[in-house]
């Protein structure tokens, strides 16, 4: 098969692999949103249960389709933002996620950012489709893990499209 | 460099194990081990190349070795030559024949090439060469249609494998040769062998083929080492520039443990290899449809029945990722290798799984693996109950997201 590498997956990688924490679909939940492409093999899935009055995440779970990394990148997203206020948890960097995962091989970085990304376009959502009144704090422009959630579906089309392949 | 002690640690390992990754590495019999231990220890260690006794004697070894390594092909040990593995003998196949044959500029490939060609023909395309590939039905077998089509006065070599590495399909190699020498006797034909020697009988005397691609790894002899048969009268010429000494296509290439090692490996593959093969057969069906029944939403890759290489397993599990794939297996002790992006450099799916039509949650979700003679019919039961578990753990992580 095609070239591989090492790739070394920290201690907490494996564990939340091997027993993710808050995974699985909410029917009750406030928003949902997803990021990602089938063709890059590569979706995130949040439900966040939100307290409206005090903008705090109350519950929130997640789905992925994904490797090893993506898996724990999302399931480790959820257990950060557990009753953080809605603009806490959209201040959380890719980098904050893969220092709480003990660090991802570099190849997998892409994992971090679009757990990020996925998060940011929930909470977005939320205050445009559901609240539909949005907050100073939240940036009119998309954001660099937003934008990189978009151009990797963006990326997934035009190979899908260079290698003939339908999305 | 990252050390894995805490991954290994939380990983644990498994109270059985099988190891099902043949196609990207293995440990060598203890036959073939003690065969290349002398060379290491005790003699032939010596330059075959020198003039002094130890040099002589290593020569007498080498040439004795190489007749038995080549003897299931029957060809002469002349016409093969020894490199250091399949990636060696297919980037001379291409490059080292255009290096020697300047005067037709186009290569032919088919779709499922191992990258060792695919990447040799792309840089020949570097070169101003033209490069057309042959494409495949969607089991994996070349359309011999649009190879008459392609096939020109322009065309220096057509290279296509007999069996392939990755969903093992059979490819009609005596079909490709007709229809390349009836265009023209001169047009060479190249066939990248690894996949499928030692697993059906291969006479190359009978064969009009003018070169051909062996890998000792590939058939539990040790890493490193390989060959390309080349026939008498077809020109090639090294790729790396240094000392060529017995062997002349690669340099620095006698190395005499593992030659020894490649010919025990060969020796072994061979006997008694009708039985072999068929239980080698039987043990594949069994592991190969006992997985696709027992397991709903579940596709074989690669081509069935006669058109089957022996060894070769490789399922798409649809809502399944491959490296989590391959993870979980592991975390089971079922080690074996997928064509996901995620579990390559590149992140992008196996070239060989998107050329048979894979849509992408398709050959994102494909698990390879390879059996051999090492592998035990408890073995395959083994994973046969693992997998349902381990599969249905993947698709409920995968939940309700729409592939």
């Amino acid at each position: 098969m095609s070239s591989r590498i090492p790739l070394p997956y920290s201690q907490r990688v494996i564990e939340l692999f091997k027993n993710p924490v808050n995974l699985g679909k909410m029917d009750d939940a406030t928003v949902f949103a997803q990021a990602g492409s089938p063709a890059c093999g590569d979706m995130i899935a949040f439900y966040l249960k939100i307290d409206e009055k005090k903008e705090k995440i109350t519950k929130s779970s997640f789905e992925s389709f994904g490797c090893a990394s993506n898996i724990a990148a999302a399931s480790e997203v959820t257990i950060m933002i557990h009753n953080k206020t809605l603009k806490e948890a959209w201040n959380i960097s890719w980098k904050d996620v893969s220092d709480a995962l003990g660090g991802l091989p570099k190849i997998k970085n892409h994992c971090g950012t679009l757990a990020v990304g996925a998060l940011q376009r929930a909470i977005r959502k939320y205050y445009t489709t559901i609240k539909k009144e949005i907050p100073d704090w939240l940036p009119k422009e998309y954001t660099k893990d937003e934008k990189h959630a978009m151009e990797e579906e963006e990326l997934a089309k035009k190979l899908a499209k260079k290698y003939n392949l339908s999305i | 460099m990252k050390k894995v002690d805490g991954l290994l640690e939380e990983h644990g390992r498994s109270k059985i194990e099988v190891y099902v990754d043949w196609e990207n590495g293995n440990y060598v019999p203890k036959e073939v081990f003690e065969a290349m231990k002398p060379f290491y220890l005790e003699r032939g260690f010596a330059n075959p190349a020198i003039t002094h006794r130890l040099g002589w004697e290593t020569y007498e070894l080498y040439v004795e070795t190489k007749e038995k390594l080549v003897q299931p092909l029957n060809i002469s040990p002349q016409d093969f030559y020894i490199t250091h593995g399949l990636t060696e003998s297919n980037n001379i196949a291409i490059r080292g024949v255009a290096k020697a044959n300047k005067k037709r500029k186009k290569i032919i490939t088919s779709s499922v090439e191992h990258l060792s060609v695919i990447h040799s023909s792309r840089f020949m395309e570097s070169q101003g060469y033209k490069i057309e590939e042959i494409p495949v039905y969607s089991n994996g077998i070349i359309d011999l249609d649009r190879l008459q089509d392609i096939i020109d006065e322009e065309t220096l070599i057509v290279s296509v494998q007999l069996a392939n590495h990755e969903i093992g399909s059979i490819q009609p190699l005596r079909e490709v040769i007709e229809i390349v020498k009836d265009k023209n006797k001169d047009i060479l034909v190249h066939s990248d062998m690894s996949a499928a020697f030692g697993r059906m009988k291969i006479d190359l005397n009978k064969l009009d083929i003018d070169l051909a691609t062996f890998d000792s790894s590939k058939i539990l002899g040790p890493k490193g080492v390989g060959g390309l048969f080349v026939k008498e009268g077809v020109h090639v010429k090294p790729l790396l520039e240094g000392q060529l000494s017995v062997e002349i296509l690669s340099p620095e290439v006698e190395i005499m443990p593992l030659i020894a090692g490649f010919a025990k490996a060969v020796e072994l593959q061979f006997e008694n290899f009708d039985e072999h093969i068929s239980s080698l057969t039987k043990l594949r069906n069994k592991l190969l449809y006992g997985l696709y029944t027992t397991i709903p939403k579940t596709l074989i890759n690669g081509a069935e029945g006669e058109k089957r290489i022996a060894d070769n397993v490789n399922l798409s599990f649809i809502g399944c990722e491959g490296e989590a794939l391959t993870v979980e297996c592991s975390m089971n002790g079922i080690y074996t290798s997928s064509g996901s992006a995620c579990s390559s450099r590149i992140l992008m799916p196996s070239h060989i799984l998107t050329a048979i039509g894979r849509r992408p949650e398709e050959a994102h979700g494909s698990l390879l693996m390879k059996i051999s003679r090492l592998n035990t019919e408890a073995q395959i039961e083994y994973i046969l109950e693992t997998m349902p578990k381990v599969v249905t753990r993947l698709r409920k992580i995968t939940g309700s997201i729409e592939l």
